[in-house]
């Protein structure tokens, strides 16, 4: 059923009693052509494309709880193509593509919202890094603009510059990038993939995968076995045990990062405003709550759930920037597990395994690829071939030294 | 004072009574009155509004769970939104203002969502807004934004301040009500160290609230005779205005204590709130039970509340939000309120009971088998309506409705560490699970132990068996006698209604949206919350989530445990943002490191810049220089002429000793350390395991045992730690030790072709500074200025003639004040970070600019460093072949073809002719500066083959800064190439 | 989190800073056969398990141990602490 606004009018006006299922709840059949698993954003994302971009067809998504319960549904919503290195950014840029006719291709309102990023620089050198950040992005296609403290305060006049500890000189902005409602995305991929015919499968865990040979052959989950022609890993939080029922050991650690909502407060923030002189970013939800996070707490954690110290931290940079936010209340925190990487560059690749594709290692910075990350995956999965913004995302780049660090922390996954 | 709606009794003291001020009207309450009980008592039950549809609210509890009667407390900076009627203490000249309505609380115009509601079912805009595709930015979202969010901030700077503190105890007590004070007793007197934290300004939880004896007194008065007891033991802290927010990993909780929010403003010197890191071997949540509201039609008008809040109004507060209610149960508590309040003298007119064999009553008129179906009264209550057992219905008036759906126990912080609540049929209630965080039990109502006695009981019970736990010997004090009643409930959730009956009643998620998620399969209870946003509201669901769960099961055909629960998460109650951060805020966010000049440097008149969290001179202006260059330019121009000299004091230290001192630095440093004779000093490159550069310095053997090692300011504390990796984890029997001595000596680079002249001013006599007895890289221990012990080094970051010398930092001042006044004669110049930057890109050395995390040995030009002959750390990763590649970037210098042009840090490197795009690019320029001794600007930068580039004419773009220019590749030394200063 | 160092007792963890599995103390020999492959290996793999997890803490506002302190990573729980130059020396790193 297509959402058209006169169909809104139509069910506003008769109780609501025509709408249908997002989407179906179908069993599993014996086979599929793909099995996606992970009925995250990225998994459902795949699932989509591998239908409508590569006309693939006989498509599952197999998910061990309810569709949207990973990352996509516990995030900052941050939307932004403004990396550094030729190998991420046009990947990026190409996401951000897609988020900007997101709503119109899916037919659902995932309220992406292009209000713009801004990084805050508090150095001379933190400059020079912003400014060939920015030169970066324009020379991959992007936009970047180079604010100065007086730009920054027209945006953010309650920003504090009088008594920082860190000087404020100004900041770089993105204007396209923004937030979209994170739920959404999930829901709105989930839709538009089981209209195109993708079985959605919830609470069906996957325990191992049944190998012929060098060769994949299906899935054993919660709900017996389902055979499968090529099998795609996507599941943040649990990369490393999921590939580890093909022997894999990947070079991801998992940890744990905290995020943040206040209750609801009258809009005070045009967009999203990252600090510079340490970690945090900020925004402010269409329902009125500031949406924030920092750093990921440090130690290897699948426990959902972070401790005092990091909040301390994040709330510390947070009145830094805005003594205003004082007295907001912080509502509710809840934390999600990062698949660290050790370059801090997702992997988008083939396995050892014929048919078994990996996609995983997001750190925190999942949310922003959905589109691509499953564009791309879907691309790989059909033509068995990188797409064109995703070529360098290997597995094998520690082996050949063609590492992707954005930040020049090396390989120790909780520095990215 | 007599007000409209004040009983006889209660536990506030009438011989205060203070003014206060709500939206444009002034009202009279008494100290122990909240800003609810207060503006109930003056006839006021309209104190709010909600969400989405703007409908009239008033108080629903009396409780930091509050959905409905928020308020912006206080005006200007120090203006609260979304601050609950129902914990703010009444104190005189307070101001309260209602929010998010426009423009007034009686007349909202936005309040016509309500009559739009058919449009704005759960997930509306998920369908909708999408045509055409410009106009969500433009059009529609700024619409919804507008009509975002509840109270609105000051805009201004927080004026109060916040603490930290840090408690240890043996037990915390969450919760001072009849669990938590038995349990405080008995482990207070058998000596354990117990903290007693509760979030009321009254401890004794529901026994303040209730007219329950407790050992033949009246409940308060036993909870205060307790408190006072156990206030008297030094062993025990009672923390009333505490609320616990969190339990965190091994036994740590986060409590806030609101030392000040009952005062206009903080006493001087006072915070405002304090956050406390307890640290417990036990925890005992005591934190009571919620009563949930039934569901039904129009059940959210001011004047409807839950039937407890409205006896603890009665009861505790001596005010009703009207004379006549009625009660609407279906469970035995409901009649507890009838009761109490008939004691008050306020006329019940029906207890509407959904039980067909509900109790009876003398005192007032019971409806068994009856439920409310509809209400009226647009700004409060005026009548309900009764749909009969036997048929038919019954309008019945009254301005006051009280709900009793049963209780729930109050599982919030046994949910903090994953553990979910488990279903107790009996109870019909949710109730801790096996899995709570590790030292953590729980007693009273928490536990759905629902009785006084059995609340006293288990909270002494529970005190018991943690002390037997640390082996602690109970000396357990009778407890006293108390009522004893058992839980009689009949589970009913909702009276079924085809309009609509609230659930989340912050929210405005009604039970149709529920039936509609169920409807468009978002089933899974949290699809079923972010669909609907059930649960999302101030409250996290402490008043909904039953209730959405029981209709949801009801639609799905399930039992409500196999729907699921959703979490609680940290903080219990919304908590400030202020008091997490404490004191770390403005200039005090991070501590400031000053260096041993700072104070001279100051009077000086010095330009200073953070370098990490350091401040360091940038430049020193003289009279008549009106732009940094010019002192700059003068700095740099000066010390090349004469001397200068900047404080380095910053740069990292480190002090290696022990018999394998030398092979250790052989081990960390990719160049060889183990032959460098006694008295010199080598550059040295430390790399990462992964083969890329961390960091790059010096070592200085001082003695056959004995080096100081230097480390960039900005990688001191990594670089340290790294070391001491290598010394415990993979050498650990090397004889060797290490100590940070960043902090202990305080350094200067005296610089310049009269460096030697300066020197010899100062240092002892015998010490000989002659190029062939001191020559470049020698160092030595010497002293000066008549015995005092110093480290000289003649090492030059510069590029001229230079030294650095070190004393200990207690002389640091000192001697800046000697090396200043010693070299007037040469016309010494103190030079800050910006002269030193110039002239070390003058000499094409390198610093964090160009060590930026990614960076290998080769790019730097210094790839035949990186010893073969040895094992070093990171020298084998380094050969892999993404880092060896034939087009490898290479540090070059660059020269703007046309002198006047700038050439930019951050700018991008083309080949000319070529396309500019990122596929073309050839590499980056890392730092930039005007060169006084070149009258041009210069730059160092990285370019794919640099090293067989030098001649070649490039582009620079600077896109972001419309830049775009030939330059000119050269060497990255350009001054005195061929180092004829540094070694004069 | 707190953390209870062999030499110092229980300590907060914000006394410490993190670093990662044990496995970094197994630094391979440099001049082995497969050196490269070995320094790949040790450099980047990581066992991740969700479970106990022995891991690398340097107590920086301390005494400037390392310890080797085994984890939890679902639940947090400690359940072994130990000088990582005692685990290094047992490892049989000597000179």
């Amino acid at each position: 059923m297509r959402y058209s606004g006169f169909r809104v009018i139509k069910e506003a006006l008769t109780g609501h009693r025509g709408w249908g299922p997002a989407w179906r709840d179908p069993d599993p059949k014996p086979e599929y052509d793909y099995i996606i698993i992970g009925g995250g954003g990225h998994g459902l994302a795949t699932a989509y494309y591998l239908a409508k971009e590569y006309k693939q067809s006989r498509i599952a998504v197999l998910e061990k709880g309810w569709i949207g319960s990973g990352n996509v549904g516990r995030n900052t919503t941050i939307v932004r193509s403004n990396y550094l290195l030729d190998g991420n950014e046009p990947f990026y840029e190409f996401s951000l593509k897609l988020w900007e006719g997101l709503e119109q291709d899916l037919n659902y309102n995932a309220m992406m919202s292009q209000r713009g990023i801004i990084n805050l620089m508090h150095s001379d050198a933190q400059r020079d890094a912003y400014i060939r950040r920015g030169n970066a992005m324009i020379l991959n296609g992007a936009d970047a603009q180079l604010l100065d403290q007086k730009q920054v305060l027209e945006k953010y006049p309650f920003l504090n510059v009088k008594s920082a500890r860190f000087p404020v000189m100004g900041g770089l902005l993105q204007a396209r990038a923004g937030t979209a409602r994170h739920d959404a995305v999930a829901w709105g991929y989930a839709r538009a993939a089981d209209q195109r015919g993708v079985d959605i499968i919830q609470n069906c865990e996957v325990t191992g995968f049944r190998i012929e040979g060098s060769r994949i052959r299906g899935v054993e989950t919660s709900r017996g076995y389902i055979g499968a022609k090529k099998v795609g890993a996507c599941v943040a939080g649990s990369s490393s045990k999921v590939m580890a029922y093909a022997g894999m050991h990947l070079p991801i650690e998992s940890h744990v990062l905290q995020a943040f909502v206040t209750e609801g407060l009258k809009p005070v923030l045009p967009g999203v405003i990252t600090y510079g002189a340490g970690h945090f970013y900020c925004s402010q939800s269409d329902k009125g709550g500031l949406v924030f996070g920092g750093n990921i707490d440090g130690y290897n954690s699948y426990a959902q759930r972070g401790n005092l110290p990091m909040v301390e931290d994040v709330m510390e940079e947070a009145i830094a920037m805005f003594p205003m936010l004082g007295r907001a209340r912080l509502l509710r925190s809840w934390g999600g597990i990062m698949d660290m990487s050790m370059d801090g560059t997702p992997i988008i690749d083939k396995t050892h395994i014929d048919g078994l594709y990996f996609n995983g290692g997001w750190c925190y910075g999942g949310f922003k690829a959905t589109p691509a990350s499953g564009f791309v995956y879907a691309h790989l999965l059909a033509t068995d071939t990188p797409h064109d913004t995703a070529t360098a995302f290997r597995l094998d780049r520690f082996h050949t030294g063609h590492m992707i660090d954005e930040k020049g922390m090396g390989n120790q996954p909780n520095l990215h | 004072m007599s007000l409209q709606n004040r009983l006889d009794g209660g536990l506030i003291d009438r011989s205060e009574t203070w003014s206060f001020r709500f939206d444009n009207k002034y009202y009279k309450g008494h100290k122990g009155d909240t800003l609810a009980s207060a503006l109930l008592a003056n006839g006021v039950r309209l104190m709010g509004r909600s969400f989405k549809y703007h409908r009239p609210r008033g108080p629903m509890t009396t409780g930091s769970e509050e959905p409905n009667a928020i308020v912006e407390l206080r005006e200007g900076a120090r203006k609260e939104p979304n601050t609950r009627a129902t914990t703010i203490e009444l104190y005189d000249g307070l101001r309260a203002n209602s929010q998010n309505r426009w423009p007034s609380l009686n007349f909202d115009a936005m309040a016509v969502n309500d009559l739009l509601s058919n449009f704005f079912a759960a997930g509306f805009y998920y369908k909708t807004f999408m045509w055409p595709a410009a106009f969500w930015e433009k059009v529609y979202e700024p619409i919804i934004r507008r009509a975002a969010g509840l109270g609105s901030l000051s805009l201004q700077d927080d004026p109060d301040g916040y603490d930290k503190g840090f408690l240890h105890c043996d037990l915390l007590i969450i919760g001072g009500g009849p669990a938590g004070l038995a349990a405080a007793l008995t482990a207070g007197e058998s000596g354990a160290r117990v903290v007693l934290c509760d979030e009321d300004f009254l401890v004794g939880g529901r026994l303040n609230l209730e007219t329950y004896e407790v050992g033949g007194m009246a409940g308060a008065a036993w909870a205060a005779e307790t408190v006072a007891r156990l206030q008297a033991l030094p062993n025990v802290r009672v923390m009333p205005r505490t609320t616990v927010i969190g339990a965190f990993d091994h036994g740590i909780y986060g409590a806030v204590e609101r030392v000040s929010d009952h005062l206009a403003v903080p006493e001087d010197g006072k915070p405002r709130q304090i956050l406390w890191r307890i640290t417990s071997k036990r925890a005992l949540l005591c934190a009571g039970a919620i009563e949930r509201p039934i569901v039904f039609e129009n059940n959210d008008r001011p004047g409807i509340m839950q039937a407890s809040a409205l006896r603890a109004y009665a009861n505790r507060w001596a005010t009703t939000p009207a004379q006549q209610v009625a009660i609407f149960t279906n469970n035995d508590d409901g009649h507890r309120t009838a009761y109490d309040l008939v004691a008050k003298g306020v006329k019940v007119v029906s207890v509407i009971d959904t039980r067909t064999d509900a109790p009876t009553s003398s005192e007032y008129d019971v409806i068994a088998g009856g439920v409310i179906d509809q209400t009226w009264g647009r700004l409060g209550l005026s009548q309900i309506e009764v749909k009969m057992p036997k048929g038919g219905t019954r309008r019945i008036k009254c301005g006051a409705l009280g709900v009793s759906g049963g209780w729930n126990p109050n599982v919030h912080l046994t949910c903090h560490q994953g553990g979910r609540p488990t279903w107790n049929n009996a109870l019909a209630a949710f109730v801790p699970s096996g899995t709570l965080p590790p030292g953590m039990t729980v007693a009273g109502a928490a536990n759905g132990i629902f009785s006084t006695h059995g609340a006293l009981q288990s909270g002494a019970d529970g005190a018991k068996a943690i002390l037997a736990d640390l082996a602690i010997k109970a000396s357990a004090p009778a407890l006293p006698e108390a009522e004893d009643t058992p839980v009689k409930i009949t589970p009913f959730w909702h009276v079924k209604t085809a309009k609509r009956a609230w659930v989340d009643q912050q929210n405005d998620v009604t039970a149709k949206d529920i039936k509609l998620a169920h409807q468009e399969n978002y089933v899974s209870v949290e699809h079923l919350k972010r669909y609907t946003t059930l649960g999302m509201a101030t409250d996290q669901g402490k008043t909904s989530n039953t209730a959405g769960l029981a209709i949801m099961a009801e639609v799905a055909g399930k039992a409500i445990p196999e729907v699921g629960t959703t979490m609680f998460r940290p903080p219990y109650t919304p908590t400030a943002m202020g008091v997490y951060a404490g004191r770390a805020w403005g200039m005090e966010m991070r501590p400031t490191r000053l260096t041993p000049s700072h104070k001279w440097a100051e009077e000086q008149g010095a330009v200073f810049t953070e370098a990490g969290l350091w401040l360091r001179a940038q430049w020193y202006p003289k009279p008549g220089e009106t732009h940094w260059r010019q002192s700059c330019d003068r700095e740099v121009i000066q010390t090349r002429k004469s001397v200068g000299i900047c404080d380095v004091t910053s740069l990292g230290k480190i002090d290696v000793q022990g018999a394998d001192a030398a092979a250790f630095l052989n081990t960390v440093y990719c160049n060889g350390f183990a032959k460098l004779p006694v008295g010199k000093v080598r550059y040295g490159l430390m790399l990462r395991e992964d083969g890329i550069v961390m960091d790059d310095g010096t070592a200085a053997r001082l003695a056959e045992n004995h080096f100081v090692v230097t480390t960039t300011t900005a990688k001191a504390v990594e670089v340290y730690r790294h070391l001491e990796f290598v010394r415990q984890c993979l050498c650990p029997d090397k004889d060797v030790h290490l100590i940070s001595t960043t902090d202990a000596w305080a350094q200067f680079s005296v610089a310049g072709p009269n460096s030697r002249k300066l020197l010899e001013k100062i240092v002892d006599d015998g010490v000989n500074l002659s190029n062939e007895a001191f020559p470049f890289m020698a160092c030595a221990e010497i002293t000066i200025c008549g015995g005092l012990r110093a480290r000289l080094f003649r090492i030059s970051f510069s590029g001229e003639l230079a030294y650095e010398i070190a004393v200990p930092t207690r002389y640091g001042d000192a001697l800046v004040r000697r090396l200043m006044q010693a070299g007037a004669e040469f016309d010494v110049v103190p030079y800050g970070l910006e002269a030193l930057n110039v002239m070390r890109i003058e000499k094409g050395h390198v610093t964090g600019n160009e060590l930026n995390g990614t960076t290998t040995a080769l790019n730097l030009g210094m790839g035949r460093m990186v010893s073969k002959a040895k094992d070093s750390i990171g020298s084998t990763l380094s050969e892999r072949p993404g880092l060896n590649e034939p087009d490898a970037l290479k540090l070059v210098g660059l020269r703007p073809v046309n002198k006047d042009h700038m050439v930019p840090a951050g700018a991008h490197l083309m080949s000319k002719g070529t396309k500019v795009d990122a596929v073309h690019g050839q590499g980056y320029v890392t730092s930039a500066c005007y060169s006084p001794n070149l009258g041009c600007h210069i730059a160092l930068g990285f370019l794919k083959s640099g090293d067989t580039r030098i001649g070649e004419t490039i582009r620079l773009v600077s896109p972001l800064m419309g830049v775009d220019h030939e330059v000119e590749v050269v060497s990255p030394n350009f001054f005195d190439p061929e180092g004829e200063r540094l070694r004069a | 989190m707190i953390i209870n160092h062999p030499l110092l007792g229980p300590r907060d963890s914000s006394e410490f800073v993190y670093l990662g599995d044990a496995r970094l103390l197994n630094r391979p020999d440099w001049q082995a056969d497969n050196a490269l492959e070995q320094f790949i290996d040790y450099g980047h793999t990581r066992e991740n398990p969700a479970g106990l997890h022995r891991e690398l803490w340097y107590h920086e506002q301390g005494d400037r141990s390392w310890l080797v302190v085994t984890r939890n990573t679902v639940t947090h729980e400690i359940t072994q602490v130990e000088l990582a130059r005692d685990v290094a020396r047992t490892g049989g790193r000597s000179k």
